[in-house]
């Protein structure tokens, strides 16, 4: 059934990568991308593997974990790889049909999985490790420079919240309505793609009926309670940056300027 | 009497071999007679709804198994199907599962998909309007413009529309107002003699499902704590109260009354019995 998905990545834990301030994870994660992208050749993408499994031990998240969030993205990965493993031009190394493969196809097709692989684990860890809360607040923090041009930081970050604390929710009303509409005889597995479709709408209609009611109740407690906006609005956890917030940025520098250099020098 | 619905040794395991393993029900093993009006107690989380959900089939047994007139409902895909329109269930506030644009569509919503031909819906339709207490005149209008308590009657009438010969209510007066509770009440019991269907009922007040039930089950932790007439059960006060349920509020009088010294018998749970029991009390045996 639905609950079964476990939508909120979340695992809950007191290593130094929980302990992180959410706003430093989400600089590393954004400088781990970039050199991911910086990096030519095995040497670069060995420093940038040594930086993410050194996270991922501090974390203490287990590989399986991880390698699950890789698992819908399975036929992107082969879709990739096979690309540019047949449409690299170089030096051939197999001939048939109309398919020829180089050795350049090969190493591009091995760079890129590598790299889509360590994209997804990369920010796969960060949601593992930081709860959404945490990480709604850290992105409201970063982004507030942005409030100078009038971009309204705190109602999107506000908007991020509520969005994921309905979800599970929804989900548990998804579930409810789908059983009484079975409880009716209604039938969702059988049936052409438009038959099914149109199965579809007992269980949309009073979903968008509950989320409108939902909002509607949320908003007039709110409300209640005095909610103007983010102007003027105080924290009760603040965030602050500590020493090990600033060791971890020193290190993700570390990690920029070592792909950076070998860039230079083609590794 | 023979039994419609058997449920035997019947046991349900949520999220199997994650961290939230749990088991809902374990060992279940009840026969509920035809004709019969069963209510089911139990405090929250004891597992009435998912008890209540294996009888149409919507839940798979994880173990054991569900019988419909002494064969099992799992026998083979048609006769699953055929259960839920047998046996009907009414969810906790049904009126979130209306989505049709009349009263009439949502009504027929659970006709149609039996198959049946538009003059047959047609006559289901309102047949079970009249049923479930909601007025012909509101039939043609969308169930969105309807109270709370209306809104309820209809899914309620979209249920009683199939004609199951089984109906399983889960808390119907859950959230309607004293007057509201006594007319959907009245309405069930009313719909009950008039075709002989089957009731099961789940229910917090024990004040309800005493005065109409024919048999109670009283659920604990997934099991079987008890099953008996009213008047077994509500004996049993004590054990209820420790398993964070209560007794009719006339029981609990009577049973203070007794302890009082009082010569009344305890297992009174009707305003009626307990009635002529004080007069004959006061009166000696006198009574208009």
């Amino acid at each position: 059934m639905l609950k079964d998905i476990t939508l909120g990545q979340y695992f809950p834990g007191d290593t130094v990568v929980h302990r992180l301030d959410p706003r430093t994870k989400l600089l590393l994660v954004i400088v781990y991308i970039v050199a991911l992208f910086l990096c030519k050749w095995y040497v670069s993408y060995a420093v940038a593997l040594a930086f993410l499994a050194l996270a991922v031990a501090l974390s203490r998240i287990r590989l399986k974990a991880l390698f699950k969030g890789l698992k819908p993205l399975i036929i992107i990965i082969i879709f990739t790889a096979l690309l540019n493993l047949f449409y690299s031009e170089g030096r051939v190394l197999v001939e048939f049909w109309i398919f020829k493969i180089t050795y350049e196809g090969i190493q591009n097709a091995f760079f890129l999985v590598l790299r889509i692989m360590l994209l997804v684990m990369g920010t796969f860890l960060l949601t593992y490790t930081t709860s959404p809360i945490a990480l709604t607040d850290g992105l409201e923090s970063l982004l507030s420079p942005l409030k100078k041009i009038r971009f309204p930081v705190h109602e999107l970050a506000m908007m991020m919240s509520i969005a994921l604390r309905f979800i599970p929710t929804l989900i548990e009303e998804t579930d409810k309505i789908i059983s009484a509409q079975k409880a009716r005889g209604a039938d969702f597995e059988t049936g052409n793609i438009f038959r099914r479709a149109k199965a579809l709408i007992p269980i949309l209609v009073p979903l968008f009926v509950s989320a409108f009611r939902r909002a509607d109740e949320l908003a007039t407690a709110m409300e209640c309670r005095c909610y103007h906006g983010g102007k003027g609005r105080t924290k009760l956890k603040q965030l602050h940056y500590r020493g090990r917030d600033v060791i971890a940025l020193l290190l993700g520098a570390l990690l920029l300027a070592a792909v950076i250099v070998l860039r230079q020098f083609a590794l | 009497m023979a039994a419609t619905i058997e449920v035997r040794n019947l046991s349900h395991t949520y999220s199997v071999g994650t961290p939230f393993q749990h088991d809902a029900v374990k060992h279940l093993s009840f026969t509920v007679e035809r004709g019969e009006f069963l209510g089911i107690i139990g405090h929250t989380g004891s597992g009435k709804s998912t008890l209540i959900q294996h009888l149409n089939g919507l839940l798979k047994p994880t173990e054991g198994d569900v019988l419909l007139d002494g064969e099992s409902i799992w026998k083979d895909k048609l006769t699953t199907r055929a259960a839920r329109f047998r046996v009907g269930l009414v969810f906790q506030y049904p009126e979130y599962q209306l989505f049709e644009d009349t009263v009439f569509q949502d009504i027929a919503f659970g006709p149609k998909n039996m198959g049946l031909k538009e003059a047959e819906i047609r006559q289901r339709v309102l047949r079970a309007a009249d049923f479930a207490g909601v007025d012909r005149s509101v039939l043609d209008k969308s169930p969105f413009d309807l109270s709370g308590g209306q809104k309820r009657r209809v899914a309620i009438a979209g249920v009683i529309a199939m004609e199951p010969e089984v109906i399983v209510f889960d808390e119907p007066t859950a959230g309607l107002d004293p007057a509201g509770c006594a007319s959907l009440l009245e309405n069930i019991r009313a719909y009950r003699q008039a075709t002989g269907a089957t009731i099961l009922m789940v229910s917090h007040s024990m004040d309800d499902v005493a005065r109409l039930a024919d048999r109670l089950l009283v659920l604990n932790k997934g099991q079987v704590e008890m099953m008996g007439k009213p008047s077994e059960i509500f004996t049993r006060a004590q054990r209820l109260r420790e398993i964070g349920l209560n007794v009719p509020q006339v029981t609990t009088l009577f049973l203070r009354l007794k302890e009082l010294g009082a010569p009344v018998d305890p297992a009174t749970y009707t305003v009626e019995d307990a009635l002529e029991q004080l007069l004959r009390l006061k009166g000696g045996g006198r009574r208009a």
